[in-house]
């Protein structure tokens, strides 16, 4: 008879132990569906976990693109990470980062054709004021009219990308792209570019700045006052109120964080990567994010690690779509495993399991 | 330690027997959307089944299904490269910028991007289809069907493509029909079943009794069978919807287009160039009508597609006005094909505006 036991304080070693358990969980059960499909599983998590990293063929390649995919989700998923610990679940990163991509294309666009230095940095902090601003909707909300911020930052995802649709297809479309949808390019613009700051690195200016927000997170939840009441709020909100923890601030600055970080995470996609304002933008960072953070156990860290993750199954599943003809939605389905298992797995940490025992009585 | 080296590589080498040579020609597809969407993808993915039917070992075709437009679009295009791809199809036109960012890293690798404008570079070439030449035969039809002389039209995006399509049905809905009225809704979505369903029950809560479609999913059809109307296949047959309510269908038809080009690649008469195909060629098929339009309707639709495809018939034929009243084309005048690229006007008698 299998029981679960509370432990008096959560395992350390199960808490760093279940995101490994979990990632080979993952590639045994990916792994049956797989070979349920038809394909070979040992050469389909190989494709997905070795050759992007490994593969001299296709990794140098490969290698730098990790870091173009997993910028945006880490520097997302940071900002989330604060919020959830204390309990202030921002859901609608995903709306947040499309505004502060137009705000900041938007910003640039209307100082074209000017190349000066100092626009690429103007958009950037008008990006990251445009995400912190709509994220500002569902925290004034909530903290005033006590609505559900999960509810309202999701649907105004929804209100983003109408406003998308909007910008691609009327305010902000390219005058000289022939009627077509889509803004000038920024990417190949001097002035509104966010390049590859070392030739074949990947490195652009939203991989550094989520490097930098990692050690700010590590340092403020460490070392600040305010990370401490991110952490006294999540785990014991009685206590934080009588530690003079103020809710409402609380609530308002961790949306406002996550939102900013993302709307910066949007800007510089739009800038660098992606290019352009067009229809379909947005690919769900936001979301992704979300499953990164908590892959990461809301630990800057972990978060970094897990970002990679992330991005690595995004890639290597594109190989084993091309090279062993593997559906998209298989992939989806493998990367929701993964949440899965260490959801799953989270109990580990906090119970422990008893065979036998008390359970006769 | 060097030899070492390389013989740890040329067992990863080995290992990676997936990595297949490049002796057949490979041919990579990159789809938007998944490829069993029974639309737009579903199309361009038969495409590549002709491909592979024509050409048999000679050939290996790669593709990347649901692929969002952007950077996403341009590492798989990358990656399909490494994979000893020797000419890509890019089928959606999000895809553009991408392509051409490739291609002028990869000047050995051919691309053929669909529905843009943009070749920047020798080895990139666009193709797209006259579909508003199956539009002005669906609005034909639809305008002798009609019984209310109300037509419904579920717009995707404002653009020139679209906007083109509406204009051309409802011009050839009037000219049998001059009382119809066409009511458009815009649903700034491509594919989303549950938005196109809603735009298709709102038309027919405003007395629609004809639906024409210009999104790609099914629930249109699903939605006009429930209310007992009449619909249109859009890019696929959609037939598993006839005999009601589809009673004919636009339908892309790639094959010939993707067979003829990797021939030419392969015997080396491939140039760079910019198509725009309609019935004639068999790059827009009308779907199989169905004994529920009447048998003379099917005959003069017939006759206009015959017509349209010989040459002899522009479905952009003046007299015409835009729809403020002002003169476009004069009688007998035909629209030139940079006037249709751009459309951004509906034509005289179309109510409501465009979105902007």
């Amino acid at each position: 008879m299998l029981r679960l036991e509370k432990r008096p304080n959560p395992s350390r070693a199960w808490a760093i132990g279940t995101p490994v358990l979990a990632v080979i969980l993952t590639m045994i059960a990916g792994g049956a569906l797989f070979a349920a499909l038809g394909k070979d599983p040992v050469e389909a998590i190989r494709l997905i976990f070795w050759d992007p990293l490994f593969n001299e063929r296709v990794a140098s390649f490969s290698r730098p693109q990790l870091l173009v995919k997993a910028g945006p989700l880490i520097l997302i998923a940071i900002g989330l990470s604060l919020g959830f610990r204390a309990g202030i679940w921002n859901i609608g990163a995903e709306g947040q980062y499309i505004i502060g991509a137009i705000c900041g294309a938007a910003f640039g666009l209307a100082f074209y054709p000017s190349e000066s230095i100092f626009l690429f940095p103007a958009m950037v902090i008008v990006g990251t004021l445009g995400g912190l601003l709509w994220a500002m909707i569902p925290g004034v909300l909530k903290t005033v009219f006590r609505t559900n911020e999960i509810l309202v930052s999701l649907l105004l995802v929804y209100v983003a990308e109408a406003i998308l649709a909007l910008a691609a297809t009327g305010f902000l479309r390219n005058p000289e792209g022939m009627g077509f949808p889509g803004s000038r390019n920024l990417a190949r613009h001097p002035g509104t570019d966010n390049p590859e700051l070392i030739a074949n690195t990947g490195m652009h200016w939203g991989v550094i700045a989520a490097f930098v927000a990692v050690i700010a997170a590590y340092v403020l939840l460490n070392r600040h006052l305010f990370g401490y009441q991110v952490k006294l709020a999540g785990q014991a909100p009685r206590a934080a109120r009588f530690h003079g923890v103020s809710p409402n601030a609380l609530i308002l600055t961790c949306m406002g964080i996550s939102g900013a970080l993302a709307g910066m995470a949007g800007l510089f996609e739009v800038t660098g990567p992606a290019g352009q304002i067009t229809i379909d933008f947005n690919v769900g960072y936001g979301f992704t994010a979300i499953i990164v953070a908590f892959l990461g156990r809301l630990h800057p860290v972990g978060i970094l690690f897990a970002g990679l993750l992330m991005a690595l199954t995004y890639i290597g599943g594109e190989l084993a779509q091309l090279m062993l003809g593997l559906p998209a939605s298989a992939i989806q389905v493998f990367q929701g495993m993964l949440l899965f298992f260490l959801l799953a797995l989270d109990v580990l940490s906090n119970y422990r399991i008893r065979i036998g025992g008390r359970a006769a009585a | 330690m060097k030899k070492l080296v390389t013989l740890a590589a040329a067992g990863l080498l080995a290992a990676g027997s997936a990595f297949a040579q490049d002796d057949p020609f490979t041919v990579g597809f990159i789809y938007v959307g998944p490829i069993g969407d029974l639309g737009w993808s579903h199309e361009h993915d038969q495409g590549r089944l002709a491909v592979e039917e024509a050409y048999g070992d000679a050939v290996e075709t790669i593709y990347a299904e649901s692929v969002p437009e952007g950077a996403d679009a341009e590492r798989v295009m990358q990656q399909m490269v490494l994979q000893g791809a020797d000419m890509i199809f890019t089928t959606s036109f999000g895809y553009g910028p991408a392509t051409n960012a490739v291609a002028g890293r990869n000047p050995d690798v051919l691309f053929e991007h669909a529905t843009g404008y943009l070749r920047e570079h020798p080895n990139v070439s666009t193709y797209s289809a006259r579909f508003y030449e199956g539009r002005a035969v669906i609005g034909h039809i639809a305008g002798h069907m009609t019984e209310s002389n109300v037509i419904g039209y579920i717009a995707s995006f404002p653009i020139p493509e679209v906007i083109r399509g509406i204009n051309s049905a409802y011009i050839h809905a009037r000219q049998v029909n001059p009382d119809v009225e066409m009511r458009v809704v815009w649903t700034y979505t491509w594919f989303d079943p549950a938005v196109e369903a809603d735009a298709a029950r709102a038309l027919i809560d405003q007395g629609v009794d004809v639906l024409m479609q210009h999104t790609d999913s099914t629930a249109p059809q699903t939605a006009a069978a429930e209310a007992g109307i009449i619909s249109f296949g859009q890019a696929s047959d959609m037939g598993q919807f006839a005999p009601t309510p589809r009673v004919s269908s636009i339908i892309d038809n790639w094959g010939p287009y993707y067979v003829r080009r990797v021939g030419e690649a392969m015997d080396g008469t491939y140039e760079q160039s910019d198509v725009w195909e309609g019935i004639g060629p068999g790059m827009v098929k009308i779907g199989e009508m169905t004994d529920a339009i009447p048998e003379d309707v099917r005959a003069s639709a017939q006759a206009l597609a015959d017509s349209i495809a010989a040459g002899e018939y522009h479905p952009f034929t003046g007299p015409l006005n835009r729809q403020d009243g002002t003169a476009w084309l004069a009688d007998g005048e035909v629209a030139d094909d940079g006037t249709l690229l751009g459309m951004d006007f509906y034509v005289e008698g179309i109510e409501g505006d465009i979105p902007n």
